[in-house]
């Protein structure tokens, strides 16, 4: 590992740079340094500001205060071709790519090279540099046909052809296998050595340990501070990153004559690029008990509970449901959500996605009652005399701010939406309630009014399944937390003894580990 | 065996001359389809071009009297004159789906029954609003547009098959041929095929997608609007006849999906479609109409067969570009 | 701080919320009264009439006579039909462009039965088969371009404009099997002694148990897309395909089945086109008017209720514009052009419902705020 010496030149300097979203605080004085020839890790929780601040560098925001110096002088940077001419390159997690083009197409889409457009001397250059840096790939491949590492190889290939000295990646190893990781951060080495800065944000400890020069902190917003790597370890990493407990006072009962209703076992699945999702996923969901999980985003959750509710393949494993009613056990696994419905299996699915999955955006509060209910009655015809004593019920109780129960869900605030869909899952009387970050975007107050939902039905005995970012809200809320690492269980913790370091740390980790 | 050449060449070259406009309505649409606008306008397009090409030539015609016509002018001026009224009509579609984002298959339509009313209507009324009576007939000027080489008659069948054919029909072969160029060789054409694609990525990389996909859509309509002025001027022998442009428009629409939106496909592609359009007719069918509809039904069949096996088999390459038909707005998402 | 290489846009455009109601009717209002005005400064141009008297025409085009103002009612229902029929499809966004085929489909299958039980079978009973078949045909020209969009995602838009093209090239080779009287070219009026399978009058009127079917279609109709499960099942997945998987609906089955019910609406268009108006057939009886209902169903927001008036402003001026054609001797297609200048209209003023324009000094206000 290479030591920062004296003679360190900086290559860009933040200096109290803030950042604000309406009333939101993405970024407050932030001020940090990044040196020529250094890899800078910017390390943080969800929501803690990194990605908003490295869009700042790259110039797809605009900071609301502070400066940056390039080499020395103040620069502005208003637009990624600012930032192009500042030699400043990012690698977002979402690729822009388009599919049916070579590599080399999309390395040279919309430059303004001087001479004519020559791809076989454009595909020569792109050797060139995947030689000097060993990326192994084909130059004429076309996109369509690669692997999620080989997409990211020519997102770096495009920064680098554009000759950037300052590299950012968003979360590069999300989407890698151990092997494409170990290959990348070779090539990030090599082209630290050849004295460009690389700044990486990443959640996984030992990925900064091992690669970076200095670990950058946020936390909610916050500049928390820098480290030399070599100075450091993971459990001041974890306390940097996580901070202090905050208590919430969230009301939890103690679980009543809990039972096992939902049994995983060894669940696998694939997405549609092939890489592992889940990975030999096992656990069990008890009735009258709130099950949280954890994990950095992206790790498998949405693919977890999509595997339970029908909703996406698995390969193998099984998704028992014991049911209170009769005592039988059904295998779940690979079932529509309609032949879930028909075995009698009463589960209610709040997703993540709540306009695009959980509601119709255009259909107003009765029709969205419906999507759960319009199937009953016999007739062909639809009723909507009991949907809109829902709609009205929700709205009542849940204090759902609306003009009406006919406004399209689309026109009300997220907080609104929440209800109107938590409102609607619950209504359904389940017996397994599954939730996906049902609090994010949400006000104090809304928040709270979805934990006391969710604690009433685990005090009704319905198996509550709790898929949360925020530590401190899982530690408070939930009687056993399961953490998720990279598709796979790395532990199950009991949410009243559990530290919020110990789920920083399993949250961190990508293999599995015996705890709890 | 002579006389069998003899007969093929002649059969080719009546397969090529009816094959011309379809060159020029795929070329089109295969420019304008590139930058992600499925611009079911050009039949429309087609018929405007037409029309002002004869409304150019009637007016040029009319102001030289009995005098000689300048063979100059007698071609610029209806040339132009489709040009223009193509691209004002595609035009008007691009500023509706580009810039307001209306539906594009609605817009389209709406545009075709708007480009025939207007081809109708001046092809049917323009003698009558000047009191000639009669239907819109300018001879002299297609006499021009039907001009051939000189040498043409002495060579034979040869110079039947390759030279036979006024100068639209060279010129049609050559702006496919550069459209294939411009989209597989220059910038220019990977920054259109990018647009066409994956408007967000294009946006992202620095290309201004509205440009593009004016320009194309623009430039597209204005090629189609040739093969109207090349069906009226040359193959029509510069008499407009209500109706007889046909489908001629669908089937280059037919014609982009069949050559899988290759310019050089299409040039051939068009070649075949027009000797299905007169295949009957040279295979002494004459008196049997029924198999005449019946192989004039075989373009959009074949067509189809394209579209499903494509489709079916989901090779990337073969595809519709992939935001075909989406309008682009930056801030969604 | 300096902002010197921070342009702002001059106009900056934003997805409004809604609009309310009444301002988007407003806008609409308003753009329908300018397409009025453009098109009647253009047949101004074309014909020297006076302004007003333009309008009075085509108001006379329409309402002079009793069987102008039935020909205003026949040829409404036929294109609210056809708009009826591609409105389930639309709402599913499945750009269903065949309803010119489907509907001919409908029309072939109808005079067949017309044709070859005219000798031998009482006329109520080839109404009945014609009935029948023309749903079926419909139906089955429907559900072909679906069934390969459920299946492989073909693109229905192309698929759906090439089936248009076989069945018009079908028509024109029946046409040539059915000639009457031989080598005439058309088929001429079937059964015109006899009048077999032709639909009664009722109280004196031919054109009035149409009228009183596509009511009764858009009725049912309205009721099917708002008041029925599948109706709710096509919102749903027209919406948002995820949310339909989400709550289990087969998506894949619903395409298949709503443009069954499309294709059997349009084949239902055919069977009054054939039976209940022409008694005959050419590959210009639907006329392209599969084409305008696409316009007709999309400007009425797919509303069943709204569409009537969309469809009878378009027929209004189509026959407004023919008359005075008629009267000038010009080309009718005269009803083409003022249709395009209409349709452009209400094309472009749906942007202005649904985009907020922001221009740089009025955002520069906000901000200061």
């Amino acid at each position: 590992m290479k030591q920062q010496s004296a003679a360190a030149v900086p290559a860009i300097e933040l200096k109290g740079v803030s950042k604000r979203f309406g009333s939101v605080v993405a970024n407050s004085n932030v001020n940090l340094t990044v040196y020529k020839g250094e890899i800078l890790s910017i390390l943080g929780e969800n929501g803690s500001g990194k990605t908003t601040l490295m869009n700042m560098i790259s110039g797809i925001y605009f900071p609301d205060e502070g400066q940056f110096f390039i080499d020395g002088e103040e620069a502005i940077i208003a637009s990624p071709k600012d930032a192009f001419d500042y030699k400043i390159g990012m690698i977002h997690q979402h690729f822009k790519l388009v599919d049916v083009f070579s590599a080399t197409e999309n390395i040279v889409l919309g430059l303004n090279e001087a001479g004519k457009y020559d791809l076989a001397a454009a595909e020569k250059r792109v050797s060139d540099i995947c030689e000097r840096y060993g990326f192994e790939i084909d130059p004429k491949k076309n996109i369509y046909t690669m692997s999620v590492s080989e997409k990211q190889t020519v997102e770096i290939l495009k920064v680098l052809y554009r000759g950037a000295d300052i590299l950012i990646l968003d979360e590069p190893t999300a989407v890698l296998t151990p092997q494409e990781t170990d290959k990348l951060f070779a090539v990030l080495r090599r082209m630290r050595d050849d004295g460009k800065a690389i700044i990486i944000i990443t959640h996984k400890l030992h990925e900064v340990l091992s690669l970076s020069d200095r670990v950058a902190v946020l936390r909610k917003g916050e500049y928390i501070g820098t480290v030399n790597t070599a100075e450091t370890n993971e459990t001041i990493l974890t306390e940097m990153m996580v901070g202090k407990k905050i208590s919430l006072n969230i009301a939890r009962s103690e679980p009543k004559n809990p039972q096992v209703r939902i049994e995983v076992h060894h669940i696998n699945c694939t997405d549609r690029q092939g890489a592992k999702v889940l990975d030999d996923v096992t656990f069990a969901a008890n009735a009258g008990e709130i099950l949280g999980i954890a994990g950095i985003a992206g790790s498998g959750q949405r693919e977890l509970l999509e595997a339970i509710a029908g909703l996406q393949k698995s390969d193998s494993g099984a998704v028992l449901y014991h049911n209170p009613k009769t005592g039988n056990v059904d295998n779940l696994q690979n079932k529509t959500p309609l032949q879930i419905r028909e075995l009698g299996v009463r589960l209610s699915f709040v997703p993540e996605d709540r306009l695009g999955m959980g509601l119709v955006g255009n259909m107003d509060i009765i029709d969205n009652m419906m999507l759960r209910s319009y199937r009953k009655g016999k007739g062909a015809f639809l009723e909507r005399k009991a949907p809109r004593d829902l709609a009205e019920h929700i709205i009542e109780d849940l204090e759902v701010v609306t003009p009406s129960a006919n406004t399209p869900v689309r026109r009300l605030s997220g907080g609104n939406v929440q209800k109107v869909l938590v409102g609607r899952e619950i209504a359904a009387s389940p017996t397994v309630l599954m939730a996906a970050y049902p609090v994010r975007g949400l006000d104090i107050n809304s928040s709270y009014t979805i934990y006391n939902l969710l604690n009433e039905q685990k005090e009704r005995g319905v198996a509550v399944v709790f898929v949360g970012e925020d530590l401190d809200v899982l530690l408070e809320l939930c009687d056993r937390i399961l953490v998720i690492g990279g598709g796979k269980v790395t532990g199950i913790v009991d949410g009243r003894t559990a530290t919020k370091e110990q789920v920083g740390l399993l949250m961190t980790q990508t293999s599995g580990g015996e705890q709890a | 065996m002579r006389d069998v050449l003899i007969f093929l060449c002649s059969f080719i070259a009546v397969a090529i001359k009816q094959g011309t406009p379809l060159i020029f309505g795929s070329t089109g649409e295969i420019l304008t389809e590139k930058s992600g606008n499925l611009n079911l306008g050009i039949p429309g397009i087609m018929y405007m071009g037409g029309v002002c090409g004869v409304i150019g030539a009637f007016f040029y015609e009319k102001s030289v009297g009995s005098g000689e016509l300048n063979p100059f002018l007698g071609v610029l001026i209806p040339f132009v004159a489709a040009l223009i009224g193509a691209g004002v009509l595609a035009l008007l579609y691009s500023f509706l789906t580009i810039t307001l984002r209306a539906n594009q298959n609605v817009t389209g339509l709406a545009l075709t029954t708007f480009g025939v009313g207007i081809g109708d209507f001046f092809g049917g009324s323009l003698a009558q609003l000047f009191g000639e009576g009669g239907s819109l007939s300018v001879k002299r000027s297609s006499s021009l547009f039907r001009a051939t080489l000189p040498f043409a008659e002495d060579w034979g069948a040869v110079g039947e098959l390759l030279l036979s054919y006024g100068f639209l029909v060279y010129l049609a072969i050559i702006i496919a041929l550069i459209a294939a160029f411009v989209l597989q060789r220059t910038r220019v054409g990977l920054n259109l095929r990018a647009v066409g694609e994956n408007p967000a990525t294009a946006d992202a990389a620095g290309i201004n997608v509205t440009r593009y996909k004016y320009v194309s859509t623009i430039v597209g309509g204005a090629i189609a609007g040739l093969g109207g002025l090349y069906y009226i001027m040359d193959y029509a022998y510069g008499t407009w006849s209500d109706g007889s442009f046909g489908d001629r428009g669908w089937l280059a629409i037919a014609l982009v999906i069949f050559a899988l939106w290759r310019p050089r496909t299409a040039i051939l592609g068009s070649f075949l479609f027009g000797a299905l359009y007169v295949l009957p007719a040279y295979l002494n069918f004459g008196e049997n109409r029924m198999v005449q509809y019946a192989v004039k039904m075989l373009p959009y069949i074949v067509t189809l067969v394209v579209l499903i096996v494509t489709s079916m088999r989901k090779k990337r390459e073969h595809q519709p570009p992939q935001s075909l038909g989406l309008p682009y707005f930056r801030e969604e998402r | 701080m300096t902002h010197k290489k921070h342009h702002e846009p001059l106009i900056h455009i934003t997805k409004r919320d809604q609009m309310v109601w009444w301002k988007a009717w407003m806008v609409r209002a308003i753009a329908i009264l300018s397409a009025l005005v453009v098109a009647g400064a253009v047949i101004v141009l074309l014909t020297g009439l006076n302004p007003l008297s333009v309008y009075a025409e085509m108001f006379e085009g329409n309402f002079g006579t009793p069987r102008k103002f039935w020909m205003l009612l026949q040829n409404t229902a036929i294109l609210l039909c056809i708009g009826l029929a591609v409105t389930p499809a639309f709402k599913m966004k499945f750009w269903n462009c065949g309803a010119e085929g489907q509907t001919l489909a409908g029309c072939m299958a109808a005079a067949a039965c017309m044709i070859y039980m005219g000798g031998s079978a009482p006329s109520w009973l080839i109404i009945a088969v014609s009935f029948i078949a023309a749903v079926l045909a419909g139906a089955l020209w429907g559900v072909i371009p679906a069934f390969f969009k459920a299946r492989y995602n073909t693109n229905e838009t192309l698929f759906t404009l090439m089936m248009n093209y076989v069945a018009i090239k079908i028509v024109e080779i029946l046409q040539v099997l059915w000639e009457n009287p031989k080598n005439s070219g058309n088929v001429g009026v079937i059964n015109r002694q006899t009048e077999a399978g032709w639909l009664p009058s009722l109280f004196g009127q031919r054109y009035l148990l149409n009228i009183l079917i596509v009511a009764a279609v858009c009725v049912l109709v309205h009721i099917y897309l708002k008041h029925s499960k599948q109706g709710y099942e096509i919102s749903v997945v027209g919406e948002s395909q995820n949310t339909a998987r989400y709550i289990g609906i087969d998506v894949k089955n619903v395409i298949v089945r709503t443009m069954i019910v499309s294709g059997a609406i349009c084949g239902l268009v055919g069977f009054l086109l054939v039976n209940g108006t022409g008694h005959t057939i050419g590959p210009n009886t639907v006329g392209g008017q599969g084409f305008t209902a696409m316009m007709v169903s999309w400007m009425a927001k797919f509303n069943p209720i709204a569409m009537v008036l969309t469809t009878a402003l378009i027929i209004f001026l189509q026959q407004g514009a023919i008359a005075i054609a008629t009267t000038f001797r010009l080309h009718a297609s005269l009803a083409d052009i003022v249709t395009g200048i209409i349709l452009f209209f209400i094309i472009g003023c749906e942007f202005f419902i649904q985009y907020q324009i922001h221009f740089r000094h009025s955002k520069k206000e906000v901000a200061d705020k």
